[in-house]
C-alpha cells in the first residue's frame, strides 16, 4: 500500500467523521511542498466520497489512490502547486 | 520544392498577421484565461444561521469549514438563535429540544418533563463523543483558523442583550443585513439554517 507512493507524512484521522477527514487533510496539505504526497488513515467510510469530491474541487491537489482496508479507508493525496 | 504552388499573400492575410493586432488578441486571451481562473478559484457562498439549538448548530460549521477547505470564501451570517453558536458561554451550553422532535424515543407529554432537554442533549452529546464527531466548540476554532467569517449581528447582540466581548475571538461584530445581502449577491451558494 504505502510503498507504492514515496509517502512525505501520515495523517491519522481514525475515529474522527465529518467534516474532519476533509478539513484536516487540507490543513496537512497545507504544510507539505509540492510534490509531496500525504496519506490519510480514515475510519470514516464517507471519507471516500468526500476526499474524493474535495480534491476534484480543489486546485493544486490530486487524488493517486484510495484503499479500503478492513475498516480502514487510506486515500493518498499528492500536493501538485503551492 | 518549388514554392510557385504557394498562393501570394492576400490583403485578408496580411491583416490576418497584423502585429499589433496579434498582440492585442494574445493580450486579451491571457485576460480572459485569468479570469476564468478568477471563478474557479473565487467561490462564494454565504449561510444565514437562525437556529440556536445544539443538532442545528452543526450543518453551518461543517459545511462553513468544509467550504473554506476547498478555498471558498465563507460568511456565515448569525442571527437571532444563531448568534448563541458564537457567545462563549452559550456556545458550551446549547441545548437538544426534546419536545416536538420526532426523532425522540419518549412522547412530547413526557418530554415535557422538566429537564428532558437536558436529558436529550446529554444523550446526543453521548452518541457524538461516541461517533468521534467535533463538538461545536472544535468546529468554530476550525471555521476561524482557516479563514471563514463568522458574523454576529450587530441588531440581535442588542436585542439580547449581548455584548461585543462575549463572543470568540475572531467572531466580526457590528455587521447587519445589508452586509450579509452584499456577500449573499455575490456568493454562489447561498443557504439559510
Amino acid at each position: 500500500m504505502s510503498s507504492e507512493y514515496q509517502t512525505t507524512d501520515t495523517l491519522d484521522v481514525t475515529g474522527q467523521s465529518c467534516p474532519m477527514p476533509v478539513v484536516k487533510t487540507k490543513q496537512a496539505i497545507d504544510d507539505l511542498e509540492a510534490g509531496d504526497v500525504l496519506e490519510v488513515v480514515a475510519t470514516d467510510s464517507g471519507s471516500m466520497s468526500d476526499i474524493q469530491g474535495w480534491a476534484d474541487g480543489t486546485d493544486g491537489v490530486a487524488l493517486l489512490e484510495q484503499v479500503a482496508d478492513d475498516d480502514r479507508y487510506i486515500h493518498y493525496v499528492e500536493k501538485t502547486a503551492e | 520544392m518549388s514554392t510557385e504552388h504557394s498562393p501570394p499573400p492576400t490583403d485578408d492575410a496580411e491583416r490576418a498577421f497584423d502585429p499589433a493586432e496579434l498582440q492585442a488578441l494574445r493580450e486579451r486571451v491571457a485576460e480572459l484565461e485569468e479570469t476564468v481562473a478568477d471563478d474557479g478559484d473565487g467561490t462564494k457562498m454565504t449561510i444565514v444561521a437562525t437556529q440556536g439549538s445544539f443538532d442545528m448548530a452543526y450543518p453551518p460549521l461543517i459545511l462553513a469549514s468544509t467550504a473554506a477547505a476547498f478555498g471558498w470564501d465563507v460568511v456565515v451570517f448569525h442571527t437571532f438563535w444563531g448568534l448563541d453558536i458564537l457567545h462563549e458561554e452559550k456556545s458550551a451550553d446549547l441545548k437538544l429540544s426534546a419536545v416536538g422532535n420526532p426523532n425522540m424515543p419518549v412522547p412530547n407529554a413526557i418530554a415535557a418533563l422538566p429537564g428532558m432537554d437536558t436529558v436529550a442533549t446529554k444523550l446526543m452529546q453521548k452518541r457524538i463523543d461516541d461517533n468521534g464527531t467535533a463538538t461545536i466548540k472544535e468546529l468554530i476554532d476550525l471555521s476561524l483558523e482557516s479563514g471563514v467569517d463568522l458574523q454576529a449581528c450587530q441588531m440581535t447582540i442588542e436585542l439580547m442583550d449581548y455584548d461585543e466581548d462575549d463572543f470568540y475571538d475572531g467572531v466580526t461584530t457590528g455587521v447587519g443585513a445589508a452586509t450579509a445581502l452584499q456577500h449573499m449577491a455575490d456568493s454562489d451558494i447561498q443557504l439559510l439554517v
